[in-house]
């Protein structure tokens, strides 16, 4: 067993405690919003917020994750108002297949919490997502529309 | 979507069923009997012929048969049809019919298989019909109503005007008394030059659900009591499952069964998939790996580069005059041999479908390039009738042609007969996914080009080696033994013809079908072929001394829809203009799927072997463009896609498996390595060619010319990490 806090609640869920947070939030606390890509902490499409930090979650174990503040894609929009990552990505009309886009938009606001106006290099620096449509572009153009807003 | 056919009517059935309605009674009467019966969707609102749902509050609903994956052609289809429909742009939405329902309707949506670029350019025309059908029908419906002439009455966003009386009325009014008339026999379809929603970069139609985690991919399938299944499959192909030890896992948590699946594969069914992945690796599980587990890259290397030998026997796949012999007798002659290494499409959400079997009742829930294709894995696992059986399509988490095969599908139907009544999901690892593609096919190539005393271009001799796709998964195509699509980008005509008129020209195919099964992977043929033409090209011009672009132009005269999109190109990055100082330039062309496409690229490279990219221009001309917004994406991820390829890809196999197993070892392009696309769009008009994938076939060479302005040294085979070159 495991008391996991995911968007502000308090989910009691029957895991076992090496579990990847991944699939206890994905299977157990049954939102599947953030991805499955690779197990491996490489692809990024599992990224959720650990404490406002962006984490591969298929690279944390339950026990590892207790006690923090943990945020996933479904948690970004507050009392119904989207987060600004996720107006840009729909004004931008970022995702193609979109799969890897809850990961990217988790990493994104992460980054723009801690550098509201990043440079193209922060981007470069911050973003190591993959997206095997290549919505880069995209991805670049939104983060600097939402900066510059 | 539900369908409620009413049976043929008589006046009576009529009456009854228009009152049961509770709409459009009155107008019906004046139908004549023996007319079309009304089809409805889920809601109850008519089709008013089978592309187009119009609700009761003007929301219009358009049926796609093809599969959006990404490439947008959910959203282009809907624009073709709603240019001709006439209808209110901000009030259309989408749905799929299943395979189930098109088959019971004698497949009145015609093909659901979206791959080779096809889903746009093969079905304009019809789905155009459809909406220009419907617009006919809802204006007769108005007119009817109003007891004028269909003539007198316009429509702009779904609002019908009569201007002479001043009415005006809308198409969710007059909806019901439209789906009861009998279609027009024809349609006239819009001059291009009158689009207005057609042709515009309009957003796509299914994002909001992407960005907040609602979206339901194949993976997030959830349905009452069900359950979850791992699987591994002999990792060498052709292999078998000899045993396995249940006993060891039946006591792990969450463990409810495991199960064969078929002759080669295991898998464990759970009540998580995290429990059943945990007690799969736990397995004991014996292969009968069979001959195959002695086939290696080294092996396979060495078999087609036989192939490449003028004594073994090749199918002729375009040619003129007589290459051999120009060859023989030159002034000059230049050769080259490149290879081109199998590659997985790696999509990000791995293979998985979601089966509930039942002794009368087969549903399958997954994401699929090719509806009526799984619906026929799922006939043939079940063992059940069409009418017993049905797909239902939701969003893949990339395609790329992976998901046109229907492995996983018939996979999770066999898991889940062994489960009767218990949906399961049956999803892939990562390395599952990795170990069992369908992968681009492997090649090699070898060029020959001869010139006169004058540097003339007099012979090119162009000899493929190497695997077939269409042998292994397509054999009815062959054409006596030969894989017409094996030329592709190297045609003598069609939708993939070459760019270039050579006095003597000979193109070639030894075909070599290793045991690892190919597939479709995006630009498919074109990818290689492309490869090998334009970089031996950029070899044939610096042999002549002369510039790669003039030395193209002077064979392209006879092509000028290719020779329009190489100047396109040209042009934007300034090819006559030197590059900023330490900056090389490359470029090339090709046609793929019915359009013609161009690429240059603009890098430096440090230490000999750290590359980045600075620019890319790519031009392309399908000959029209629906929505250049999506056109823009697809050709810079065919760059991504591409270049992922060229760097970090490439398969190798050893002891009769696929060596790379996840994403550390079969790398991805990151956003710090791609820079922005240019995109450059000349459509020409007169022809409907394909979008998604013809721009991959100019990444890599564009790229590899420019490495050679850049270094002097030719590289000829990939992926660049193999031979130690990475991005900067």
């Amino acid at each position: 067993m495991a008391n996991l806090t995911i968007n502000g609640k308090t989910f009691t869920l029957d895991v076992e405690p090496d579990t990847p947070l991944l699939w206890a939030i994905r299977e157990n606390a049954g939102l599947s919003g953030t991805k499955y890509g690779c197990g491996i902490a490489q692809c990024g499409a599992c990224t959720v917020h650990l404490d406002g930090v962006a984490m591969r979650s298929c690279g944390i174990t339950v026990s590892e994750a207790e006690g923090k503040k943990i945020t996933t894609i479904e948690g970004l929009a507050v009392g119904g108002t989207l987060h600004k990552v996720q107006e840009a990505w729909i004004a931008k009309d970022v995702p193609q297949c979109g799969y890897c886009q809850s990961g990217m938009i988790m990493a994104v606001a992460a980054l723009l919490s801690e550098k509201p106006k990043p440079t193209d290099a922060d981007i470069d620096e911050a973003i190591t997502n993959i997206c095997r449509c290549g919505t880069f572009q995209q991805v670049r153009e939104a983060i600097h529309t939402i900066a510059s807003a | 979507m539900n369908k409620h056919v009413s049976p043929k009517m008589n006046r009576r059935a009529f009456v009854i069923g228009s009152a049961a309605v509770g709409a459009g009674l009155a107008i019906g009467l004046d139908i004549p009997f023996g007319g079309p019966t009304v089809v409805r969707a889920a809601d109850g609102s008519p089709e008013i012929g089978a592309w187009v749902v119009v609700r009761p509050d003007d929301t219009v609903v358009i049926r796609i048969a093809r599969s959006e994956m990404g490439q947008g052609s959910l959203t282009g289809l809907a624009q073709l049809v709603a240019e001709e429909l006439e209808c209110d742009w901000s009030k259309v939405t989408t749905e799929y019919p299943t395979p189930g329902q098109s088959v019971a309707r004698k497949r009145v949506w015609g093909d659901f298989s979206t791959g080779g670029s096809r889903g746009i350019r093969s079905s304009q025309d019809y789905v155009r019909k459809g909406g220009a059908t419907a617009r006919v029908m809802l204006i007769e419906a108005a007119a009817n109503e109003w007891k004028v002439p269909a003539s007198e009455c316009t429509v702009a966003r779904g609002v019908i005007t009569h201007k002479a009386s001043g009415r005006t009325t809308t198409y969710g009014k007059v909806a019901e008394a439209a789906a009861k008339l009998t279609p027009p026999a024809d349609v006239k379809l819009k001059d291009p030059k009158d689009w207005t929603i057609v042709g515009k970069g309009l957003l796509r139609l299914d994002t909001a659900d992407k960005t907040t985690g609602a979206m339901t991919y194949g993976i997030d399938v959830k349905l009452p009591g069900m359950l979850n299944a791992a699987i591994k499959d002999c990792p060498v192909f052709g292999g078998k499952l000899k045993s396995y030890d249940e006993a060891k896992v039946a006591g792990m948590k969450g463990v409810k069964k495991v199960v064969k699946v078929g002759d080669t594969a295991v898998a464990v069914v759970a009540d998580t998939w995290w429990h059943a992945k945990t007690a799969l690796e736990a397995l004991p599980i014996v292969w009968d790996e069979g001959d195959n587990a002695k086939v290696s890259s080294e092996s396979i290397a060495k078999w087609l580069a036989e192939g490449l030998d003028d004594g073994q026997p090749a199918y002729v796949g375009n040619k003129n005059g007589d290459a051999k012999a120009a060859i023989a007798g030159a002034a000059k002659k230049v050769e080259a041999v490149y290879s081109y290494p199998y590659q997985n499409h790696a999509t990000m959400e791995p293979m998985n479908a979601t089966a509930l079997y039942t002794a009368d009742k087969c549903e399958v829930w997954c994401g699929t390039q090719n509806g009526e294709a799984a619906f026929a894995a799922v006939l043939e696992a079940s063992g059940l009738p069409a009418e017993k059986c049905d797909v239902h399509k939701v969003m893949p988490g990339g395609g790329f042609g992976r998901r046109g095969q229907t492995d996983y599908v018939r996979q999770a139907v066999m898991v889940a007969k062994q489960m009767p009544g218990t949906p399961v999901k049956l999803l892939w690892s990562r390395e599952e996914d990795m170990a069992h593609g369908r992968y681009h096919p492997i090649t090699q190539c070898k060029m020959t080009g001869a010139f006169d005393a004058n540097n003339n271009l007099v012979a090119l001799h162009y000899r493929l080696s190497g695997q077939s796709i269409l042998f292994s998964l397509r054999p009815e195509a062959l054409q006596n033994g030969m894989d017409p699509a094996a030329f592709q980008g190297v045609a003598q005509s069609g939708e993939a013809a070459i760019g270039y008129s050579v006095p003597n020209l000979l193109v070639e195919h030894a075909m070599r079908n290793p045991h690892v099964p190919p597939g479709f992977w995006r630009g498919v043929n074109v990818n290689h072929n492309a490869i090998y033409m334009e970089c031996f090209m950029d070899e044939l011009a610096h042999a002549a001394g002369q510039d790669p672009l003039e030395f193209r132009r002077k064979l392209m005269g006879n092509h000028p829809k290719h020779l329009a999109v190489l100047n396109a190109v040209a042009e934007k990055i300034g090819w006559n203009t030197p590059a900023p100082q330490g900056v090389y330039r490359g470029i090339a062309q090709v046609m793929g799927y019915g359009s013609y496409v161009a690429g240059a690229a603009e890098i430096s490279v440090t230490e000999g072997s750290k590359i980045k990219v600075h620019r890319i221009v790519a031009s392309t001309d399908p000959g029209y463009i629906v929505n250049p917004a999506q056109v823009e994406r697809q050709i810079a991820g065919s760059f991504v896609y591409g270049l992922s390829a060229l760097f970090y890809g490439g398969c190798t196999v050893k002891d009769g498996k696929i060596e790379q197993t996840n994403f550390d070892t079969y790398n991805s392009m990151r956003i710090n390595e791609m820079p922005k696309v240019e995109s450059v769009m000349v459509p020409s008009g007169g022809f409907w060619g394909g979008v998604g994938e013809p721009t991959i076939g100019v990444a890599a060479p564009a790229v590899l010319n420019a490495y050679f302005a850049a270094t002097g040294k030719r590289i000829r085979s990939v992926p660049l990490r193999d031979q130690n070159i990475t991005f900067a």
